[in-house]
């Protein structure tokens, strides 16, 4: 009789002792099980392409070479000339102020390395990440040539397509924060 | 009922009679998995949505992902890069918070010339609201160790589309959550399964599902769905970037078009508010088209950055009647009329439509969207 009495008696002390641990203890602790992450997973996982052209790997392409693998694997959804389909139109150089604009790489993209980034991560819809780096940069030139800023033969690589300025490159208002300062990317 | 009833379920599900009660699908023709599914406000009631009608904004389909090979990486600007499995997540203190979600399109056929004729829901429901579960970011992030030059945050997630985007890293440590619950069970498939980033408050785009990677950087990436998209264009020809904040908005669900007045005499009307900026201080409705206006009782607890309930009771008297509703939030900011948002944006912004909707009661008790 008596143990039964005073086992729940003990249990709720003990309670009480856990709960002014847990009181004390605040704000939360982290159980710190964060495991570290080796260079070789980071380097296969990061896909980040900065303006500045940090992250774009080796390999590179013309518009001349990119032109077929477009038409193979980007026209069906984006049109044979950039004009859009049930993907959006790429190529124009309408101006932004027009009552109704299209806004295509040519006129509204900022950044060229988003191109091959966007084009890396993401396209074609139906397989993404299949391209190998030298068609990414193939098509990227093939795009930018659409929308007459580079010529048919120049070639794209890790240097010279973050050296490119897209002619919208400085149309962007931050609301809420502020744009990349201006040392990134190229002036 | 003089007859047994049906055994038990192991997962209950709505009634067979409301059936119709479901997302509106809207997605590209070539690519099932590119497009977005809309919450039907129309038909619900009360602050939470159902999980399984929380709208859905996928850039290429929903991916199936093994919990127990998902990780999570954070890297960059950090001090020790590490890896997070989902049980280790699972041990961490977590929050619970009450927040909507708001894609950055949502309500944008309100730019449109001519007022678009379709259910609430479908011109209002890219947002829905639910209690998200998760550990705070900065738990994280402080583990990981930041470089004191850090000023932003990359999220990126394992969906076919990767998507990416940029945020500052004073939102991530202010309130962002790695959510594994929603509405108290583990986060749907088709809401990021196994892991979401949450940022009240701020745009869906941020809210990154199926979350595999952070990078602490100090600079934003400049990503695809930054700049091509998910940016306003002025008039001007220069285009708002960075618009996280979702504005306060609100929308009368009932009665709103597809329901019918069917005689004169008392109705309740009653509604969604919302701001990215706090709490709703305010909504005041009209049946006038806001000639006047007087304040609808907001359903407590009115809590930040989520859905709050508005009612008010209305006696139609049977004539055309033009209903409005404006939301004030708790910095002053109001809702504004369509005229005075288009003045300031122009038409081809797309992103961020906010204005107050009207919904027209004609003589026959049938409604329609009008802009008043």
């Amino acid at each position: 009789m008596s143990t039964a009495e005073t086992a729940p008696a003990r249990r709720v002390a003990a309670l009480a002792g856990a709960w002014c641990c847990i009181a004390l203890a605040a704000p939360p602790q982290a159980p710190q099980l964060g495991r570290p992450a080796s260079g070789e997973l980071i380097a296969t996982w990061n896909l980040s392409v900065y303006p500045d052209g940090r992250g774009l790997p080796p390999g590179q392409g013309t518009a001349s070479q990119g032109r077929s693998i477009y038409r193979a694997r980007c026209a069906s959804c984006h049109g044979v000339d950039g004009e859009g389909g049930s993907g959006g139109n790429l190529a124009g150089r309408g101006s932004l102020k027009d009552a109704d604009p299209d806004q295509t790489v040519g006129n509204y993209w900022p950044y060229a390395t988003t191109l091959f980034d966007f084009v890396r991560r993401a396209m074609p819809m139906d397989a993404p990440a299949t391209l190998s780096s030298d068609e990414i940069y193939a098509v990227s030139a093939y795009l930018l040539y659409l929308n007459q800023i580079v010529g048919l033969d120049d070639r794209l690589d890790a240097q010279s397509l973050p050296r490119i300025r897209m002619p919208n490159r400085d149309g962007f208002i931050g609301i809420d924060a502020d744009l990349p300062s201006r040392q990134i990317g190229p002036r | 009922m003089k007859i047994p009833g049906q055994p038990f379920s192991s997962y209950g599900q709505p009634s067979t009679q409301q059936r119709g009660v479901a997302r509106w699908i809207s997605a590209n023709r070539a690519v099932p998995g590119n497009g977005v599914s809309w919450t039907p406000l129309h038909d619900l009631e009360g602050s939470i949505t159902p999980s399984g009608l929380h709208f859905e904004r996928h850039h290429n389909g929903v991916p199936q992902i093994p919990i127990d090979r998902h990780q999570l990486l954070m890297h960059g600007l950090v001090q020790r890069a590490l890896t997070f499995s989902m049980s280790d997540l699972a041990r961490y203190p977590m929050r619970s918070q009450i927040l909507f979600i708001e894609c950055g399109g949502n309500s944008n056929a309100g730019w449109h010339e001519l007022a678009q004729q379709t259910r609430a829901g479908f011109l209002h429901g890219l947002a829905s609201c639910s209690e998200w579960t998760g550990v705070p970011l900065t738990l994280l992030l402080d583990e990981a160790g930041l470089d004191p030059s850090a000023t932003w945050l990359i999220a990126e997630g394992a969906d076919a589309a990767a998507i990416q985007i940029s945020l500052p890293l004073s939102k991530a440590r202010k309130d962002c959550l790695v959510a594994l619950y929603q509405n108290g069970e583990r986060v749907r498939p088709e809401n990021g399964y196994p892991l979401r980033l949450i940022v009240p408050g701020w745009e869906g785009v941020l809210n990154v599902k199926w979350l595999r990677r952070l990078e602490v950087a100090r600079e934003p990436v400049m990503a695809r769905d930054e700049t091509a998209r998910y940016t306003e264009l002025l008039p001007s020809g220069k285009a708002r970037m960075f618009t996280f904040v979702m504005d306060a908005k609100s929308v009368i669900t009932s009665p709103s078009p597809g329901h019918e007045l069917k005689d004169k005499g008392m109705y309740e009307i009653a509604g969604l508010a919302w701001t990215g900026r706090g709490r709703i201080r305010a909504v005041d409705v009209s049946a006038d088209g806001g000639a006047s206006w007087a304040p609808a009782e907001l359903q407590a607890p009115v809590l930040p950055m989520a859905f709050t309930r508005f009612r008010i009771p209305w006696r139609w008297s049977g004539a055309r009647a033009v209903l409005k509703s404006r939301a004030t939030d708790e910095t002053g900011y109001v809702q504004p009329e369509r005229a005075a948002l288009i003045a300031e944006r122009g038409r081809r912004g797309y992103f961020h439509y906010n204005a107050i909707v009207a919904w027209e009661v004609d003589e026959e008790g049938q409604i329609s969207h009008v802009y008043r």
